[in-house]
């Protein structure tokens, strides 16, 4: 009787996951899920080993061609602005608003891991994905300098990347939790 | 023979670039459609040919009527009747035309105004591109969908993989952030093109997932597709158990290239940019990782931030429709589409005096969660100029609404520049003159 019940016990908790398990699809490896895992979160887990600073971004940011489409030190390019030209008294959501109503990224981002992953996955245009993590560390560090968050001779590394302060703080809006069937906004009627 | 065999072949390849949007508007000439048919010769004998289905080039059908000979093509994959023209359009948002210099698309519209029933066909499906992009040309041998991150055992799902899974089918719409309406506009397809709606085939998410064994510190999961930028989003993981779909079909067929063949995310409900293409990789994470296309969506206070990701309550009339003409009074039906990031379309309302009075309008079929559906309201045209409108309620009760309504709700004074917080989903109303021509009623 006992045996049975525990047989029982032991079907209700296999159960439902033999019911959920198609046997479908296989494991990938560690090297494979190594190669596809370019999401850069805030704690900067993701980050692969090397480093850079602004004097060798700078130098980058010429011989890449970002200066054709960015403009020179980021600004006066036909593509979004990264450097802010208006004055440090301004609030930040002002100065870091483009001519052109984009925001300028290594200005208003809240996570200096946000610039690393952009420049990483996007950047440059045509030919995304072939920066090495030596050159996109040092263009995020010229990027930085250019708008006053890091002095130009700090070296970002997968450690000191995710520890850079950015001027935004927590000025910026979350998402509201969402749930089946509730309204886009709390008491709002449309 | 051989000559009017070749003017039948060219004939085809010209209504190909006309369906590609290649050419102008205008149908080739109808002299054009009908020599290759010679005259007619009512008393022949239907050939082998033609009992076959197959007439041969230049013999007429016995009743002497114009007619589509069979070809090859025609028979594998078929095309609509040359004397159709509704074409999609470069969107003018932004600026950026499609095709670019490059051979690089940005917003394409759809033409709404032409629109019957609820299902935009595949070929006219709006799609759009965050900077301008190349379409990726995938190979689905060698594609594949990894969900790893907070699980217990990633897995990689190849496109054999996912088929064998059980399969959901569902109608759901897909509306881009830009889909903004304006005085400037001349039509629906500009005002309101940026939105379809299909029939989806695929996998739900949660099924995935759950084959993986999801952590209890999931929060949020991070879509991302395989083209040149890798453009991905952050959603949160409700949502990825509640009704995302991983669609490898579209309106019966494979989704198409611009929709992101071989593998896209739907995302119900969301705001277009969240239904990630070419869809490579899931991974499941402890908080929101603002990766790529997140980072566009920042904004400063919590209201727009809200209003910019679940889509509201929205409805357009598409006929009559701004840059069409009514041929003068009488009875017209007053037809249009109504759809919700909320859920399904509750009921929608016509008013044909400008907004003072509200009429129910009839929903066609029944709707769908969200899904367009189409409505059709009676209506006599006295030959008065006036203004016609819709608006529609969800089925949780998220009202559309007008402009000076929002503006009322967040206390800021009205004017004709006012710009709707988040998604605009305000009502649009089209100008009915006594001449007949309907017009952009925010003009």
């Amino acid at each position: 009787m006992a045996s049975l019940r525990l047989a029982a016990i032991a079907l209700l908790l296999a159960g439902p996951a033999l019911a959920q398990s198609y046997g479908v699809g296989h494991t990938p490896t560690p090297d494979e899920l190594r190669a596809l895992d370019i999401s850069i979160g805030p704690t900067g887990d993701e980050l692969p080993p090397g480093h850079g600073s602004a004097k060798e971004g700078a130098a980058l940011f010429q011989s890449k061609g970002c200066v054709g489409c960015h403009g020179k030190a980021g600004v006066g390019g036909l593509a979004p602005e990264l450097q802010s030209s208006k004055g440090h008294d301004l609030p930040l959501w002002e100065r870091g608003r483009g001519k052109s109503g984009w925001s300028i990224l290594p200005l208003t981002a809240p996570y200096a891991t946000i610039v690393w992953d952009y420049i990483h996955r996007g950047m440059p245009l045509g030919h995304e994905g072939t920066l090495t993590a030596d050159e996109v560390y040092s263009l995020t560090a010229y990027l930085l300098f250019l708008n006053g968050v890091i002095p130009e001779d700090q070296v970002l590394d997968k450690d000191s990347l995710p520890k850079v302060k950015m001027p935004i703080g927590n000025d910026y809006a979350r998402l509201p939790e969402w749930k089946h069937g509730t309204p886009r906004l709390a008491g709002y009627p449309y | 023979m051989d000559s009017k065999r070749t003017n039948r072949r060219e004939l085809l390849k010209g209504s190909a670039a006309v369906a590609g949007g290649l050419a102008a508007l205008v149908p080739a000439p109808a002299a054009a459609q009908t020599s290759p048919f010679g005259t007619p010769l009512h008393d022949q004998m239907p050939s082998h040919d033609q009992m076959a289905g197959m007439a041969a080039p230049g013999t007429p059908t016995p009743s002497g009527t114009p007619m589509i000979k069979g070809t090859k093509d025609l028979i594998e994959y078929g095309q609509r009747s040359h004397f159709v023209t509704s074409m999609r359009m470069p969107h003018p948002m932004g600026g950026r035309p499609s095709p670019d210099a490059f051979g690089k698309t940005f917003h394409v519209a759809a033409p709404l105004q032409d629109s019957v029933g609820v299902i935009t066909p595949s070929s006219l499906h709006y799609f759009a591109t965050t900077r301008g992009a190349y379409v990726p040309d995938i190979d689905p041998r060698t594609h594949s969908l990894t969900i790893h991150g907070l699980v217990d055992r990633p897995l990689t799902f190849t496109m054999e993989d996912l088929k064998r899974l059980p399969s959901v089918t569902r109608l759901h719409f897909i509306e881009c952030a830009g889909n903004r309406h304006n005085g400037r506009q001349k039509n629906v397809q500009e005002s309101h093109g940026m939105t379809s709606c299909a029939e989806w085939t695929g996998v739900l998410l949660s099924t995935l997932i759950k084959e993986c064994g999801l952590k209890g510190s999931a929060t949020w999961f991070v879509a991302e597709g395989a083209e040149e930028v890798k453009g991905a989003s952050s959603m949160p993981i409700a949502k990825a158990m509640d009704d995302c779909l991983i669609a490898y079909g579209m309106n019966g067929e494979a989704v198409r290239p611009q929709n992101g063949y071989p593998l896209r995310l739907m995302a119900p409900g969301y705001e277009g940019i969240f239904h990630t293409k070419w869809l490579r990789r899931i991974k499941i994470v402890d908080r929101y990782y603002m990766n790529y296309n997140d980072y566009g969506h920042m904004t400063r206070t919590p209201e727009e931030a809200a209003l910019g990701f679940q889509i509201g309550p929205k409805s357009v009339i598409t006929s009559p429709s701004g840059g069409q003409q009514l041929p003068g009074k009488g009875f017209y039906e007053i037809t249009g589409l109504a759809w919700s990031g909320g859920g399904a379309i509750r009921s929608v309302e016509v008013s044909t005096d400008g907004g003072k009075k509200w009429n129910k309008a009839q929903i066609k079929g029944t709707p769908q969660r969200m899904a367009h559906a189409r409505f059709g309201y009676p209506w006599h045209w006295d030959g008065n100029e006036t203004e016609i409108v819709s608006r529609c309620t969800d089925e949780i009760g998220q009202v559309q609404p007008t402009r000076e309504q929002v503006a009322k709700y967040f206390n800021v004074p009205f004017d004709r520049n006012y710009r709707v917080p988040g998604l605009d989903n305000s009502v649009m109303p089209w100008r009915i003159a006594r001449d007949g021509t309907v017009t952009n009623g925010l003009a």
